[in-house]
Formats: C-alpha cells, structure tokens, sequence
C-alpha cells in the first residue's frame, strides 16, 4: 500500500495561538483515516490546511508526491481530491441533479463561448455530467428527489447531497469533515456503508468525526489530536486503550 | 438518457415562438412613430440588461459600471465610421472585441472585489471612461458630442427606416437571447449560479471561480458594447452624458425591476421602466412643470418598493408556474434573501 497523501510536520500559528503543532501522518490507497480530538483541537484547522483553504505556518503536504502546500482550491479536485464541509456548501438555489452535476465540473470541457454557440462538446459533457450525476444518485437512493431544490431538502439528505457531489468525478481522496454529525443512527450506518463501499472500489477517506461508535467501525486508523498537537495514532483497538487519548477526553470513555 | 437538457431545464421553444410572435405583431398595433422609437430603445437596452441579468443573476456580480462599455461600443463604431469611412458592420466588431478585451482586463483586476466595495469599483471605471469621452476631444468630439453617424445599411438595404431598425434591433435581441441561454442551459450555467450560492463549494469542485466571473463580465460588456453600437446607428449623435453612470443606475434598476435571475424577467424591466420613464416626464412635465431629469428621483422610490415587496422583481409576480424564470431560481426565496 503506498502513499497517497502524506503530512509532514504541519504547524500553524494564527497570532500567539498555536492551532496546529508539528502534526505528521500518512494516508494510504485505499485506506480510510480517521483524525479525532477534543472541541478545538485544531482538526479542522488541519482539514483546512490539506486542502489549501490556509497556507501552514510551517510543514507541506504531499499528494501522491506532488506537493499541495501552495496550490489553489481549484488545483486540488483536478488531482484527485474532493471535500465536503461541516457547515455544508451545496448549492441550494439548485436542484439535487444539478448539485451532483457541478461535482464532475473537473472533467467537462465547455467554456463560456463553445457553450454560447452550443458546440458539439457541450452536448457530450451535458450528458457525460448526466450519466456520473445520475449513477451516483442512484446509488444513494436519491433519484425520487433529484429534481427538488436542494435547498428544500432536510439536513441529512442535503449531507447526503453534498457526499454524492464529492464523489461523483471519481477522486482518489476523499475529506470528510464531520459527515456525520446531524445525522440519526439510521442515517449515519447509510453514510457509514457508502463510505466503506467506496473503500472496497478502491478509495481513500479522510475524516474528522465525533461519533466514536461509527469510526471505531469503519477506520483503518485514527489519529488523534488534542490541543493542536498529534497525541497518539494506531487502528481502533489501540486507540481505545490508549491512555493518553482516554485523558484527553477527559475520562470520556471511547466506546 | 438522450435529452439531457430537457430533463433538466425543459424546452424553450415556446417561449422563442412567443417572443417572436410577439415581435412581429407589435408593428401592426403601433401607429405612433414616438411609441416605436420606444421599442427600438427597449431592444437595445435589452441587449445590456439580458447582460446584466447573467453577471448579476446569475453568477452574482454586481456592476454599476455597463454604461461605460455601451459607450465605449458606441464611440468605436462612431469615431470609426463618422470620421474614417468604416463599414459600419466592421466597426461594430471591433467594437466588440475591443470591449471584450477591455473589460477582460478591467475584470482581472476589479473582481478580486466582492459586494459594495465591487459595486465602488465599477462606478469609478466609468467615470474613468466617461472623463476620457469628455477629455480626448480630438477623437471624440468631446463634450459637443459627435455628429454625422451613418445609419446601418444591409445587402445594399437603407436601415433608417423605423420599422427596418425596430427588426433589426430585435433580431440581435433574440440572437443574445438565444446566446444566453445556450450559456444558461450548460455546466456553465451551472457554474454561475453555483457561484452565487457558495463560492467555496464551487472552488472545491476544481472551478476556477475568478475565471468564469472575468468570462462573464466581459461578455456582458460585449452585449453593451453592441448596444451601444446599435444606439449610435440609430440616433445618428452620441455625447458623453448618456455614457454617464446615471445611465447605468437605470440598466439596474431595470434589471432589479424586472428580476435578476431570468434574461426575460430583465427584458420584461427594461420594457416596464421605459415606459415609465415616459410617464414620469410627461407628468412631471405637464402636472408638476418641472424639466429635466425627474424621473431619477422616482428611481431609488422604485428599488426600495421592488426590494420590499417583490424581490425577485415583476418576473416572480408573473411568474406564477414557474414556466420563464430557471426552474430552481423560480421555486424558491432564497436568493432574493441574500440581496443582489
């Protein structure tokens, strides 16, 4: 199993405050890391820095040996990176098909003019974006509603929107930030299956979550984080008796 | 699986056969010269404001600057035919494409600005471009304006005549109609309107945001360049004061009236508020006695109201089924939540 994304010594400093201190770990093909931690403990800081949103202080981030630190949000998708957000990004002016459709933008080549005149490329890449939006769709069960106003949804199906528009080009890795959380359990063990049916054709997860029962059940690995710095790493069972990580959580058990 | 667009956005044909139809039919009503000269003005100003309504509607840019490009389109076809014998068709290309090219430029820069402050910005270029109108007198005429612009001739076919001009002028509006929403009913589309929804979730799915706005911008300064052209064609003088930003507040005002996020809703507030205009000037003029640019007045009265009381401007009144304005801006309040 090589590398596929690679973190080495990330740090980043905002002011005084130190959100993120020399944080270094690897993802592998086709494996599924979990990063957990304690309110503020700077995971998102660190999902933030992976994909470029904000320059580390200091360290880089490598991507199947490319390195990422520096590029634009843009650069990532084209390489194989897609992510969704905790406070959800979808668009809710538009409908669920649409939503979906925007996810294979990276491999459509229409531009504002061969749109205009309508060349003949445009109708290939209208119905290349149908066919992945609609695979995807399909595969989520989301079919029944994939002409509704995204907007118009309710908060686990609009999840479920935002997780289908990540996955729709195909992407090597995936970052998942909270994608959870807000679900019920039903949903939840849906999100959870959809994650490790992916896994099996081959991709690779990134996630922050909260809930312990479901990383305990689908992570390949966990790393965990607590005031800004990587505290302990290991599968499930090793995190679960690791003592540092149980002090962390301040006697909370990790189920 | 074969009719993708359909699924998606439905037909347009009927729409086209009506706004034809209703093209065709109008001379047959109008009688009065001075109604017709209306038209003719309405089809030109549309041109800007179906512009207007992708940079604003759609992809939710803002400028109060286009009066600056219908300028720059008008004095180019001026400046080349009045004074160097230019073909006036030839000279409406480059007028075209030099506009294109300009507000490209202007557009790397002015759209790294987002909201009030891009709104500041676009005011400034056309000031800029209405000192430059008013300062290089040698090529424009400065503030006396320039006279003697041919009319439009085709295949030999002397387009002075109102009803020829009022045919032509509306048949560039149904080709940028038709344009638009070629544009409109592709992933471009998609794109401009997931980048007024959230511009991060956009950038996540590798779009290069800043491109498609710049794109778009200069594309919509091209349709005000031709209109601008068409303007000059057909009033036969320009001077500057029409290029002035007071010409731009009332392309938005048409365009918010109307309702940003259809072309058809633009062109519908263009209509509206021109034949308002005439209203208030002959009201103001006969009732009240008062000259000059009244009808300004009554423009920041009408934003608020239409802000207030119909948001998504006379298009969302209208448009009681959803059937003119994009089906997923049509279904919901959202967007007018969030302000243009």
């Amino acid at each position: 199993m090589g590398n596929l994304l690679e973190v080495k010594n990330l740090t980043k400093k905002f002011g005084g405050v130190t959100a993120v201190n020399d944080v270094s770990f690897q993802v592998g093909e086709g494996e599924i890391v979990a990063v957990i931690g304690p309110n503020g403990a700077g995971k998102t800081t660190l999902f933030n820095m992976i994909s470029s949103f904000i320059q580390p202080t200091v360290g880089e981030v490598l991507f199947k040996d490319q390195k990422l630190t520096g590029k634009k949000i843009f650069d990532l998708a084209p390489l194989g990176i897609s992510r969704t957000f905790q406070n959800l990004q979808i668009f809710s002016n538009m409908t669920v098909l649409e939503n979906v459709m925007m996810g294979t933008s990276v491999k459509l080549k229409t531009n504002v003019f061969s749109a205009g005149f309508r060349l003949p490329v445009v109708k290939r890449d209208e119905s290349k974006a149908y066919q992945a939006a609609y695979k995807v769709l399909e595969m989520m069960q989301l079919t029944h509603l994939m002409h509704e106003q995204a907007g118009q949804l309710s908060y686990g199906q609009q999840k479920k929107v935002e997780f289908a528009r990540a996955i729709v080009y195909d992407p090597a890795l995936i970052m998942l930030d909270e994608p959870m959380a807000g679900l019920n359990d039903a949903e939840t063990n849906t999100m959870a299956g959809y994650i490790s049916d992916l896994k099996k054709k081959g991709h690779s997860f990134l996630f922050v979550e909260h809930k312990m029962a479901t990383i305990m059940q689908i992570a390949d690995r966990i790393v965990v984080l607590d005031f800004g710095t990587k505290i302990a790493e290991g599968t499930p069972e090793e995190i679960q008796k690791n003592e540092k990580v149980i002090s962390a959580y301040l006697g909370e058990e990790a189920i | 699986m074969e009719k993708v667009e359909a699924i998606l956005y439905g037909s347009r044909w009927k729409g086209f056969l009506g706004f034809i139809a209703l093209i065709c039919l109008l001379p047959f009503f109008i009688s009065s010269q001075y109604i017709f000269t209306l038209f003719i003005l309405i089809g030109i100003y549309c041109i800007v404001t179906i512009g207007l309504s992708l940079l604003i509607g759609y992809a939710g840019q803002i400028s109060i600057g286009h009066a600056a490009f219908f300028g720059i389109g008008a004095y180019v076809s001026g400046v080349l035919t009045a004074k160097h014998d230019m073909s006036p068709w030839l000279a409406m290309g480059i007028g075209m494409i030099a506009t294109f090219l300009i507000a490209y430029m202007i557009g790397m820069q002015v759209l790294k600005l987002k909201g009030h402050i891009l709104a500041l910005a676009t005011i400034a270029i056309n000031i800029i471009v209405y000192i430059l109108l008013v300062g290089l007198s040698d090529i424009t005429g400065g503030a006396s304006g320039l006279i003697g612009i041919p009319n439009l001739s085709l295949f030999g076919l002397e387009l002075g005549n109102q009803l020829h001009y009022y045919f032509l002028v509306w048949a560039f509006v149904f080709l940028v109609i038709l344009f638009s929403t070629n544009i409109i009913r592709s992933n471009v589309g998609r794109v401009l309107r997931s980048i007024h929804d959230s511009e991060i979730g956009t950038e996540t799915l590798g779009v290069n945001v800043t491109k498609y706005k710049i794109a778009i911008f200069a594309l919509s300064a091209m349709y005000a360049s031709l209109a601008g052209s068409l303007y000059a064609h057909y009033i036969n003088f320009i001077a500057p004061p029409t290029f002035n930003v007071s010409f731009s507040i009332l392309l938005l005002v048409m365009v918010m009236v109307g309702g940003v996020h259809s072309i058809w809703g633009a062109m519908i507030g263009t209509a509206a508020i021109m034949f308002l205009n005439e209203v208030i000037r002959f009201v103001g003029h006969t009732v009240f006695n008062i000259s000059g640019e009244v009808e300004i007045v009554v423009y920041g009265l009408i934003i608020v109201v239409v802000m207030i009381f119909m948001p998504k401007g006379l298009i969302g009144v209208l448009d009681i089924r959803g059937k003119f304005a994009i089906k997923s801006a049509a279904k919901k309040n959202v967007a007018s939540e969030k302000g243009v």
